[in-house]
């Protein structure tokens, strides 16, 4: 290989020397011998060089490392480095129990955890090996092209791509099957923006065009090495002994799709983990909850009363041994190994320090990690079991990608949301338009019905109760909720883009309508002033365009319903079929473009001057309403003032708007300015642009009105609803788009977000001027920041609602270090907050600022690779499957298909989790400190040697076998209420953000309940079980016989109150807390009748000593009761004072008042909902509240219903 | 949202009859557990509930307690403390001395009975402050070695009571060598109460743990003797005191089976008691006392299970009481919407 790189360098210099009239900008050869450019591909000779292959691997183990490094993870915990002492040290003579029951727990958690490890690893293996699996044609020595696994691509491969399919790595675009070796790609998966880019090939290998005529191509690519820039690229090309300068837009990326193309030659440059996006690819961080967090605080707390434990013991032990063991002749102190030795009582005493750390690690539950992570992971199986976050048309079920997170979900305050891909499908719909004046498109506004059909149910309410028509108000209320997605579901069958439902136009019988000249031009705007391309669909017949915007293709799709069918675009002009009163067939008509002056943000316009078929010459403009508006020549303004009221009414609810316009061109106006155009563009003065600004400007005037149109920026199914209820459960919803601020502010009106009557506060900067200094802008913004927390301070009105919408450049100076806090806490104050423009940094930094500032937990969700930053910020990152891209889903910490998924995973499955976790841990402890302290209590007695009253089998049982299940059992199962009930009131929600269940009074109540139980039942066994007989036989207790008695009775209350903790049995829940009673009885009696010199003491000794014993289950019965009370009375009391909403709502169901008081119940629910000022209800509430206000000026009363 | 369940609820079960040819794969299969829609009984800490159950505690725990006390003061139990009593008044500054040394330690105690005794009257003697539970004494022992002739070298656990000049004593370690060896003889009016020192141990210990054919060897042969020597010639199953002995006491102050007297004692009979007065507790000043006692079904006198019996199940009638009251006096209404946050906290929710 060495050799061949020299042969290369040297081949290549000549050629360099020798090509001396290369184009200038290539670059240097020096400078891509230097380091970071030393990459040499050699074209279809892919054997010559060898780089990485193009399998990727995210597994974080392999077969050798898996060992050490899965090991060297687990005894990363305290805990565990905890009991590997333990264990170690148990082998020695300190351990105060068989070494077995030190090691055996632990082997067994770390093993758990470590099966577990290998079989997520498993399954991300399995993902890899999908997509290294994946087919490619690559071309081989044959001279044809074949299908190969994508990992079997070598740099130098020539592939072919078809259309649809990703590309298998980084390529150099060679030609594709337009002539002038374009091809159009999809990025979705780098970038996340859904537009599609034109990607053009080199003039020299356009004739690379067929499948053989890469028999003899060879080619030399030097470039830089590779690195995470996706959007810059150096490298030159080396072809038929010339060189030529390779720029980014001939780079086609692995992961980003052809579209629109049929097929593309390329060659590999970067594969496998050298391409750009794996480049990009970091390796998710590792998130754990705070619940965890929290429990590992605890874990130090417990340690420190280990720690103190131990020394009292072991000083005790110490002064014993000093002062009292001489006199204990049976003992036969000293002994050799110092242990036992009165002359040496701090030796003793230490190597009793190390005996006592372990007897009582008992207080720390070696099990609770891995009981946690077997919970964990069954709750992640109920996330990917659940149907109703199955996403049916995409197959996509929920997937729980971590388990570590569950009941994080329980807990989020804030949720950051992508926009595109996330909120809406990046799909316009052609909904409304109005033409002459004159409204078209059916469908009231939802928002207005649900407010005129909410307030007569209040009305009715009020006034008196209302007989029957309750049932029918409660359906409809329902109803409406229903409508909606049903509606959904009905327009996916109909067209794409189009849900414009109106006779009148789609007869296509618009000649028949007053002005229908006016329409006709309306028509002809949509279908001609338009920078689309279209494609037959050759099943059907009919077009489909490629619009660079998705509003533009609803507007295609909507004349071609119209009867104006765009179906042909040369470079000079557009061909529209026609609907023609004339005749009955349509006629095509071309029409010749004569210049196109594009939409920028800027301008806010578009427009196309054009020459139809009868050599007339038209401007065709549409823009945003106040730039046309201002545009109108004097008798264009016909219909000026009902298109505003209508665009009005579109607006608010939530469409997005464009206004059209036209004007008719004499022949020599148009060529006069026309040269004075063509002058400017080819000019090169600084000024051009300004120049050709102001021609367009000049050109753009005296239209005529001609109508406006409506589009809805299509959301997902269920996303306003969704919203809604997220609202209403308390949550923050911000929005993070990169869209423009009008589509932002846009689609913040259609999901609710933001509404009429809202006081939106804006951050912008403004006009961006070169000379404006940094520090200027952001006393700029700072002042706006300020400005608008002043506003708010001063408002009176408690319904008022605030919205801040930021944009990128803004946000770039309010995250700065010095204005942070402040826009923090204007953020905070404001009910919704959008930021648009954002990059996939600024996105991350958001969510940073919005993780660290408020200290709450937050949700990041999205779909696209831009999302990725975000998603690994926050505390729990979301990824929306079931698109094609994985990039987010990749990253993220769960993923499901539908935006609106979302509300059943944290308002249900969340809401479950966190309690049960919560719940689960808090139990944990009390059974640990209830058990680990009678050991403690018991040395007191044995004059602290470090003994203990029970068989070393009951202690290994204790964690394992019977106490395990139950808590498992509480962990997976519980539920406080149904998912039903958990939907109904999302206020229930917000138990987990204000942390009701894992507060330090909780946990400090739990773990003093486990002192009380150690206590009482040390006491009284030990009470009872003293020196007199126990029996009628006479015979006096041992060792054993308190032992089993104590332990027995710790089994039955540690179960005991774990049954009154819970509040939903099913079987399962009945099986493990009395089976593991069960087990231990079958334990004890088993364990007694094998030999005796494995069970010595506890030989029989239930059989024989205790179950005839009369006083035995008498004590178990005192012990239980006694210490369970306590728990009894303050659950009593709690609940009876102090009830929780959970606790009220139980009851109602327990009393079946929701069935029998079905108004009280709807009250409830209606109330159970976080009073939110964002989302579709609030928006219902305040258009209620604007009705209410105008019938009262009118001073009339009307029925609402009269009202519309 | 109640839209979303239903409708999905219905979109899944619709779904699932006509998926069956369809290649859903991916789909969730539906089943009762994965749904979380496992049948449950709900129960809810109703007021009644509350206090139901305290009352069926109280009902429960009085009785038993009642019972227990009863039980233990029927039982008759005579107590005599006697370590001091039993040195010889010159010895009394040095008892350890005494103790150890070779001088004859009879000692004679009287004992009155106040209540008529039933037979089998149970003689204890109960040791104090004697760590029998110390870890180093618990582990001085070889079951293996007890238990079986060929075992009998096992004693590596023994220690330092393992070997005698390289051979093993049977039974080694501290437990026996610090066999107790106080013995008792009784007479009434000069007359022999027969001691049955049978069966004073568990069966299971006898039969399983003590071979039949397991003879004590080289014990307490060393200078320092411990405690009570062995017939060499009575296997171990058979040494029922060295049985009851080797069964550690969980407390430092214990009792063990001494025998068991089968005649009825009389009411102001006087019990002469001869006793041998060799276990050194002096040294560690320990108490030794010498108990008779009779049994009832709960076993020797015990009252604290019954007061503990008594005291929870009064504890459970006042809990009842008071709940009763706090009820009446502050009801809450169960399922009583007024109280959930939302209609608590002032500025939630609407008018009505």
């Amino acid at each position: 290989m060495g050799h061949g790189k020299i042969r290369a360098r040297l081949r290549s210099s000549l050629y360099t020397f020798s090509c001396t009239n290369a184009p200038k900008k290539s670059v240097e050869f020096d400078e891509l011998q230097g380091p970071g450019f030393s990459r040499v591909v050699m074209c279809n000779q892919p054997l010559l060089y060898k780089y990485r292959n193009n399998s990727t691997s995210t597994t974080k183990y392999n077969a050798l490392t898996f060992l050490p490094i899965a090991l060297f993870e687990q005894f990363n915990r305290v805990a565990n480095i905890y009991f590997l002492i333990a264990a170690i040290l148990s082998v020695t003579p300190y351990g105060p129990y068989n070494p077995i029951s030190a090691i055996a727990p632990l082997a067994f958690v770390v093993g758990l955890s470590m099966v577990k490890e290998l079989l997520e690893d498993w399954q991300r293996m399995l993902q890899d090996w999908k997509v290294n699996m994946r087919p490619a044609l690559v071309y081989n020595a044959n001279g044809s092209f074949e299908t190969q696994p994508w990992k079997k691509i070598k740099v130098g491969d020539v592939v072919k791509v078809e259309k649809d399919t990703f590309f298998p790595a980084d390529l150099l675009l060679l030609s594709s099957n337009y002539d002038d070796g374009i091809c159009y790609v999809e990025t979705m998966n780098l970038d996340g923006e859904t537009n599609l880019k034109v990607k053009r090939a080199m003039d020299v290998t356009l004739d690379l065009d067929n499948d053989a005529s890469f028999q003899d191509f060879k080619a030399t690519i030097k470039c830089e090495d590779p690195n995470p820039s996706l959007y810059t690229f150096v490298g030159n090309f080396e072809y038929d002994k010339k060189i030529y300068p390779i720029d980014p837009s001939q780079i086609l990326l692995r992961d980003s799709k052809l579209r629109n193309t049929s097929y593309v030659y390329g060659v590999v440059i970067f594969t496998g983990h050298d391409t750009k996006v794996m480049q990009n690819s970091t390796r998710s961080p590792s998130k754990r909850s705070r619940i965890e967090r929290k429990m590992d605080k605890i874990i130090y707390i417990l340690f420190s009363v280990l720690v103190v434990v131990s020394l009292v013991s072991s000083s005790g032990f110490a002064y014993m041994t000093k002062y009292k063991m001489p006199d204990w002749w049976y003992l036969h102190a000293p002994d050799n190994k110092d242990l036992y030795n009165p002359d040496k009582p701090t030796v003793s005493g230490f190597y009793h320090l190390i005996t006592a750390l372990i007897l009582y690690g008992y207080l720390i539950p070696i099990s609770l990690y891995v009981s946690i992570e077997i919970v964990k992971v069954l709750q992640a199986s109920f996330i990917n079991q659940d149907m109703h976050m199955y996403h049916e048309e995409t197959e996509t079920p929920a997937l729980a990608r971590t388990s570590n997170l569950n009941e994080e979900l329980g807990q989020v305050d804030t949720i950051l949301s992508d926009k595109t891909g996330t909120l809406t499908c990046n799909q316009m719909d052609f909904l409304k338009c109005s033409i002459a004046g004159i409204p078209y498109g059916q469908g009231a506004s939802e928002v207005e019905a649900a407010a005129v059909r909410k307030m007569s149910m209040d009305l009715d309410a009020e006034d008196f109760d209302h007989f029957s028509s309750e049932d029918s108000t409660y359906e409809e209320e329902v109803e409406l909720e229903t409508v909606v997605t049903s509606n959904d579901q009905d327009h996916k069958r109909r067209i794409k883009g189009f849900s414009f439902e109106d006779n009148r136009l789609t007869s296509r019988c618009w000649w028949k309508l007053p002005n229908p000249d006016v329409h006709f031009l309306f028509f002809r705007v949509l279908a001609v002033c338009q920078t689309a391309i279209p494609e037959e669909n050759h099943e059907t017949g009919e077009y489909n365009y490629e619009a660079e915007s998705p509003d533009e293709g609803a507007f295609l799709v909507a004349a071609r319903e119209f009867g104006f069918e765009f179906i042909k675009r040369t470079q000079g002009s557009v061909t529209v079929r026609e609907a023609d009163p004339s005749s009955p067939e349509p006629v095509e008509r071309d029409f010749k473009i004569l210049n196109i002056l594009e939409f920028t943000s800027k301008r806010k316009r578009m427009t196309v001057i054009v020459r139809d078929d009868k050599e007339e010459i038209f401007l065709f403009c549409k823009g945003a309403d106040t730039i046309i508006f201002d545009r109108l020549s004097d008798k264009g303004r016909t219909y000026e003032k009902a298109t505003t009221k209508h665009l009005n009414d579109y607006g608010e609810g939530g469409l997005r708007t464009l206004v059209f316009a036209y004007k008719k061109l004499d022949e020599d106006e148009y060529r006069s300015w026309n040269s004075e155009f063509q002058k400017a563009k080819n000019s090169v003065s600084s000024d051009r642009d300004d120049v050709l600004e102001d021609l367009s400007d000049k050109m753009e005037r005296e239209l005529i009105l001609v109508g406006a149109s409506a589009v809805e920026d299509k959301l997902q199914q269920g996303v306003p609803q969704c919203i809604d209820s997220l609202a209403q459960a308390g949550l923050k919803i911000w929005v993070l788009t990169g869209d423009k601020m009008e589509t932002a502010i846009n689609i913040g009106f259609s999901c609710s977000l933001l509404r009429q009557g809202m006081h939106q506060i804006c951050i912008s900067t403004k006009d961006m001027l070169a000379n404006e200094s940094v520090q200027n802008t952001k006393s700029d913004i700072l002042m706006q920041i300020t400005d608008g927390s002043r506003m708010m301070k001063e408002e009176t009105d408690p319904d008022a609602a605030y919205a801040l919408i930021i944009d990128g450049k803004a946000l770039t100076y309010a995250l700065d270090e010095e204005l942070k806090t402040q826009f923090l806490k204007l953020a905070v104050a404001c009910a919704s907050v959008i930021c648009c423009r954002v990059s996939p940094k600024q996105k991350a930094l958001v969510v940073r600022l919005v993780k660290e500032g408020t200290g709450k937990t937050t949700l990041a969700i999205g779909d696209g690779a831009n999302d990725v930053g975000m998603i690994q910020e926050a505390d729990i990152g979301i990824g929306i499957s079931g698109v094609e891209g994985m990039q987010a889903v990749m990253s993220s910490d769960f993923a499901i298909a539908q935006f609106r998924y979302l509300e059943r995973l944290l308002v249900v499955h969340g809401h479950w989790f966190y309690k049960r976790i919560a719940q689960m841990i808090c139990y944990f402890f009390y059974k640990n400190i209830a058990f680990g302290l009678t050991l403690f209590y018991y040395e007191i007695c044995t004059a602290f040697s470090g003994n203990s009253v029970y068989d070393d089998w009951y202690m290994i049982l204790y964690n394992v076998a019977v106490t395990s299940l139950p808590v498992m059992s509480l962990g997976v199962l519980e539920q406080d209420v149904s998912s039903e009930i958990c939907l109904e009131f999302p206020a229930l929600y917000q138990q987990g953000p204000k942390n009701l269940f894992f507060g330090w009074y909780r946990i400090i109540g739990w773990m003093c309940n486990g002192v009380y139980t150690s206590v009482v039942i040390f006491c009284l066994t030990i009470f009872i079980f003293s020196d007199p007989p126990y029996r009628s036989e006479g015979q006096t207790p041992d060792m054993s016989i308190v032992g089993a008695t104590m332990f027995t009775c710790i089994v039955c209350a540690v179960n005991t109150q774990i049954a009154l903790l819970l509040s939903h049995f099913t079987w399962i829940q009945h099986c493990f807390i009395w089976g593991s009673i069960v087990v231990w009885f079958s334990f004890l009696i088993i364990y007694g009748v094998i030999l005796p010199e494995t069970s010595t003491g506890s030989y029989q000794v239930f059989t024989e000593t205790l179950a005839p014993t009369p006083l035995f289950w008498m004590t178990i019965l005192l012990v239980v009761m006694a210490s369970v009370i306590p728990y009894f009375i303050h659950a009593s009391l709690l609940r009876s004072f102090q009830p929780e909403d959970h606790h009220i709502i139980q009851e109602i169901k327990y009393l079946k008042k929701d069935v029998l008081d079905r108004r009280m119940w709807r009250r409830e629910r209606r109330k159970g909902r976080h009073t939110a000022k964002i989302g579709f209800s609030a928006r219902v509430d305040a258009k209620i509240r604007q009705l209410k206000g105008r019938i009262q000026k009118k001073g009339a009363h009307l029925a609402p219903q009269e009202m519309l | 949202m109640n839209s979303d369940g239903t409708s999905s609820t219905s979109g899944a079960t619709g779904s699932g009859d006509s998926a069956t040819p369809r290649r859903n794969s991916k789909r969730p299969k539906y089943s009762k557990f994965t749904q979380q829609e496992l049948p449950a009984c709900k129960p809810i800490l109703t007021p009644g509930w509350v206090i139901s159950s305290f009352l069926l505690v109280c009902i429960v725990f009085i009785p038993i307690g009642l019972a227990s006390l009863f039980a233990s003061r029927s039982v008759v139990e005579i107590v005599d403390r006697y370590e001091t009593a039993c040195i010889p008044g010159g010895f009394r500054k040095d008892k350890v001395k005494y103790i150890q040394s070779d001088s004859n330690k009879t000692c004679r105690r009287n004992l009155t009975v106040n209540k008529d005794m039933k037979p089998p009257i149970y003689v204890y003697y109960q040791l104090d402050n004697f760590y029998q539970n110390h870890r180093r004494y618990v582990k001085s022992r070889s079951d293996p070695q007890l238990k079986s002739k060929s075992k009998e070298n096992e004693t590596n656990d023994c220690k330092p009571e393992a070997t005698i000049n390289g051979k093993a004593i049977l039974p080694c370690g501290l437990i026996a060598w610090s066999l107790f060896n106080d013995t008792y003889s009784f007479s009434r009016s000069s007359q022999k109460l027969q001691v049955n020192k049978k069966d004073i141990s568990w069966k299971s210990d006898r039969e399983h743990k003590f071979g039949k054919d397991v003879f004590p060897k080289n014990f307490q042969n060393r200078t320092v003797k411990g405690g009570a020597t062995l017939n060499a010639s009575i296997p171990l199953s058979q040494q029922e005191d060295l049985i009851v002995w080797m069964r550690t006491a969980a407390l430092p102050t214990f009792r063990k089976l001494y025998g068991k007297i089968e005649v009825e004692l009389k009411k102001g009979d006087v019990i002469q008691v001869t006793l041998e007065n060799n276990y050194n507790t002096y040294s560690f000043n320990g108490k030794k006392k010498l108990v008779l006692s009779t049994t009832k079904w709960i076993g020797g006198k015990n009252d604290f299970i019954g007061i503990a019996y008594l005291t929870v199940g009064g504890l459970c009638f006042l809990l009842a009481m008071s709940f009763t009251i706090i009820y009446y006096v502050k009801p809450r209404r169960l399922g009583d919407p007024t109280y959930l946050s939302w209609n608590r906290n002032p500025g939630g929710g609407a008018n009505n």
